[in-house]
């Protein structure tokens, strides 16, 4: 498994989109902190941009990657290597090279501007661990919705719609279903929801530790109490590592099924 | 003749001071070495001269019109037994005390300087610390307190006292003092046309200034900072608010400014930089905003309803989470040329106007208004993309709720 990790991380280290990914954003956050000279304010900018693009990348990305090297795929499965190892190397390569490309992309202009002297470098590695989890997140759906799809077109729909469902239309729902129910105490409901998907979750969760969560008022109070201690905070990451295990487990799943 | 008009002159001056001040000083080692002592023993405007020390005395009650002043801020320590000085007359001065340790009570408001139904007093210099109620004013009019600091250590609501309060006062200024730390920084009722400038209220429990039925008063050129809840002005009639800073009330029910059942009043030229609401207005009727500045706060302007002619002009409105929150579908404001920063709108004409009008309130405004709970919806991309369609063909918002003419850059 470890050698097939290497080979697809190597492999991805030397295509061109890990550089554009990694250059875009390194660029990103050159801009926003020459344009805003303040590590904080830069952070909520930055949460914007992470919360929408990380998972679109990781989905397309994902995708893409797997129905690249499906020949490869193919031939690796002639030989005598167990199916999960293939599909979890594969996986972990994907997942690895866009998680550093986000990581050091990010993390250098913020280094540079001083990050370590400041106090905004909890938000910031909330920030940059949520963006991980997300891409892992996505990736291992797009992987899940390739292996279950042969035809190219459709795999493609399906996962960009997973990430429309996932990034809009679940907060459409979710508004739509508090504004039908106002009568009715919705603390737990709003609690409830936003644990069941990994986009609001995190946008919560980084929400919460910055100081516009004042604007939440008495529903972010509750929100606070619940997050703002050690043990909202393990039930969130515990949330988000069950989204990764869940798709990478149905992924090894599958693959030992199926008929290729 | 000459030698004569000096002599005049002479006995004139040497019956003068006899006449009018003679001083006495008190210190640890004078002949008087108590306060009380040298004001039972003053006559009418004298002076009090009180050198460096502790003085150790509360209940120091000034009854007769006499000038207090104090070298190098000699120290009045209460021990917390109750009130420090009581002012019973006119024309008294305190100039340059520093008293501390008043009694708290649960039944009266002790009060480190007290005036009661005095006029022509002037309160000046003097430091305050650790304290119940600060100044405290009471059915006095045409006095002055300036340049006072007073620094509190109130923790809890219920057992501590304003910084200076006025109660059925008239004609007061109250100018340059600096208040911490106390429940209200400065307390205003049923006191009319006091003048409130150049004071810094921060870090009070409660509100930096709060006025209850109180009317023709100004406050100008304040700094209200990380108070409790800003400035709160209630029930009160042609108040004038200019130039003011209201800063950094950040927190979940904190706002810069309340007004609640005010009218006829002008707000202009003030900042509100960083509050979690800037003003919120209550059943308030023909006010005018102008030239302020809204920035970076969460609400700029939030209406709870019930308010009629008012006059939003001239304001600009930068980098709110929102511009405005409106309650109810029937608008009677008028919202004229301001600045907007979410503007997007375009000048053909190059006059300086934008073309097409702005809509303060957005949908998701709208909804958190209706809903509270959907605030946690704040910065996802769906309500990025409904605000936007709201924005290109409004349906819910109020329709005549626009700046049509919204200015292209910011007012300076």
């Amino acid at each position: 498994m470890i050698k097939i990790l290497k080979y697809s991380f190597y492999d991805l280290m030397r295509s061109r989109w890990s550089y554009v990914y990694f250059l875009f954003y390194l660029l990103l956050g050159f801009v926003l902190l020459f344009l805003n000279n303040e590590l904080s304010k830069a952070v909520i900018t930055l949460m914007n941009v992470i919360i929408v693009l990380v998972p679109l990348i990781g989905t397309i990305f994902g995708v893409m990657y797997f129905y690249n090297s499906k020949e490869f795929t193919e031939l690796l499965l002639a030989q005598p290597i167990k199916r999960s190892s293939i599909f979890f190397g594969q996986y972990l390569g994907v997942a690895g090279s866009l998680t550093m490309s986000l990581v050091l992309g990010l993390g250098i202009p913020f280094a540079l501007y001083g990050l370590f002297e400041s106090n905004a470098i909890w938000d910031f590695s909330l920030l940059l661990i949520t963006g991980a989890f997300l891409t892992m997140i996505f990736t291992a759906l797009a992987f899940n919705i390739a292996l279950s799809n042969e035809n190219k077109i459709k795999g493609f729909g399906y996962a960009v719609l997973v990430w429309l469902f996932l990034a809009v239309i679940y907060d459409g729902l979710f508004l739509m279903s508090l504004i039908v129910f106002e009568k009715y105490p919705l603390d737990n409901f709003s609690l409830i929801a936003t644990m069941f998907n990994p986009i609001d979750l995190s946008r919560t969760l980084i929400l919460l530790k910055l100081d516009i969560s004042a604007l939440l008022g008495y529903t972010g109070a509750i929100f606070k109490q619940f997050f703002g201690t050690n043990l909202g905070l393990m039930i969130s990451i515990v949330m988000l590592t069950l989204w990764t295990i869940i798709p990478v487990w149905r992924l090894g799943y599958k693959s030992k099924r199926k008929d290729f | 003749m000459k030698r004569k008009h000096v002599l005049i002159y002479v006995i004139l001056l040497l019956l003068g001071t006899n006449l009018w001040a003679s001083t006495i000083t008190v210190c640890s080692t004078c002949s008087i070495k108590t306060i009380k002592e040298a004001i039972a023993q003053a006559a009418d405007f004298d002076t009090i001269l009180i050198k460096k020390g502790t003085y150790k005395e509360f209940n120091i009650r000034i009854d007769k019109p006499l000038t207090l002043i104090g070298e190098d801020h000699p120290i009045i320590d209460g021990e917390e037994q109750g009130e420090i000085i009581q002012i019973a007359a006119n024309n008294v001065t305190i100039d340059g005390l520093h008293i501390k340790n008043v009694g708290t009570s649960y039944t009266s408001d002790y009060a480190a300087i007290r005036v009661i139904r005095s006029e022509d007093f002037l309160i000046q210099n003097v430091k305050l610390e650790k304290l119940f109620f600060g100044i405290y004013l009471e059915r006095s009019k045409n006095g002055k307190v300036l340049n006072n600091t007073i620094v509190g250590d109130a923790k809890d609501e219920y057992n501590s006292g304003n910084g200076i309060q006025l109660w059925h006062s008239q004609h007061i200024m109250v100018a340059n003092n600096s208040v911490q730390q106390v429940r209200d920084g400065i307390y205003l009722e049923f006191s009319d046309f006091i003048t409130i400038e150049n004071n810094y209220s921060a870090n009070n429990l409660r509100y930096g200034l709060h006025f209850m039925f109180s009317n023709d008063d100004i406050y100008e050129g304040n700094t209200f900072e990380s108070n409790g809840a800003g400035v709160a002005v209630m029930f009160s009639k042609r108040i004038n608010m200019h130039g003011n800073t209201f800063k950094n009330n950040w927190g979940t029910a904190s706002f810069g400014l309340l007004l609640k059942e005010i009218n006829d009043a002008e707000i202009s030229g003030n900042t509100f930089e960083e509050n979690t609401v800037g003003i919120s207005i209550e059943g308030s009727n023909r006010i005018v905003y102008k030239n302020n500045d809204f920035i970076r706060n969460g609400w700029a302007i939030k209406v709870r309803g019930a308010c009629y002619t008012n006059t939003i002009t001239r304001n600009n409105f930068l980098y709110n989470s929102f511009d405005l929150a409106y309650n109810s579908n029937l608008n009677d404001n008028v919202f004229e040329e301001n600045y907007w920063s979410d503007y997007t709108g375009y000048d053909l004409d190059r006059n300086g106007i934008g073309d097409i009008p702005y809509r303060p309130v957005k949908l998701f405004s709208y909804i958190v208004n209706r809903t509270p709970e959907t605030i946690i919806l704040l910065r996802s991309l769906f309500m990025d993309i409904i605000d936007f369609s709201e924005k290109v063909s409004p349906v819910f918002t109020p329709d005549n709720l626009v700046d049509a003419k919204p200015l292209m850059k910011r007012i300076k």
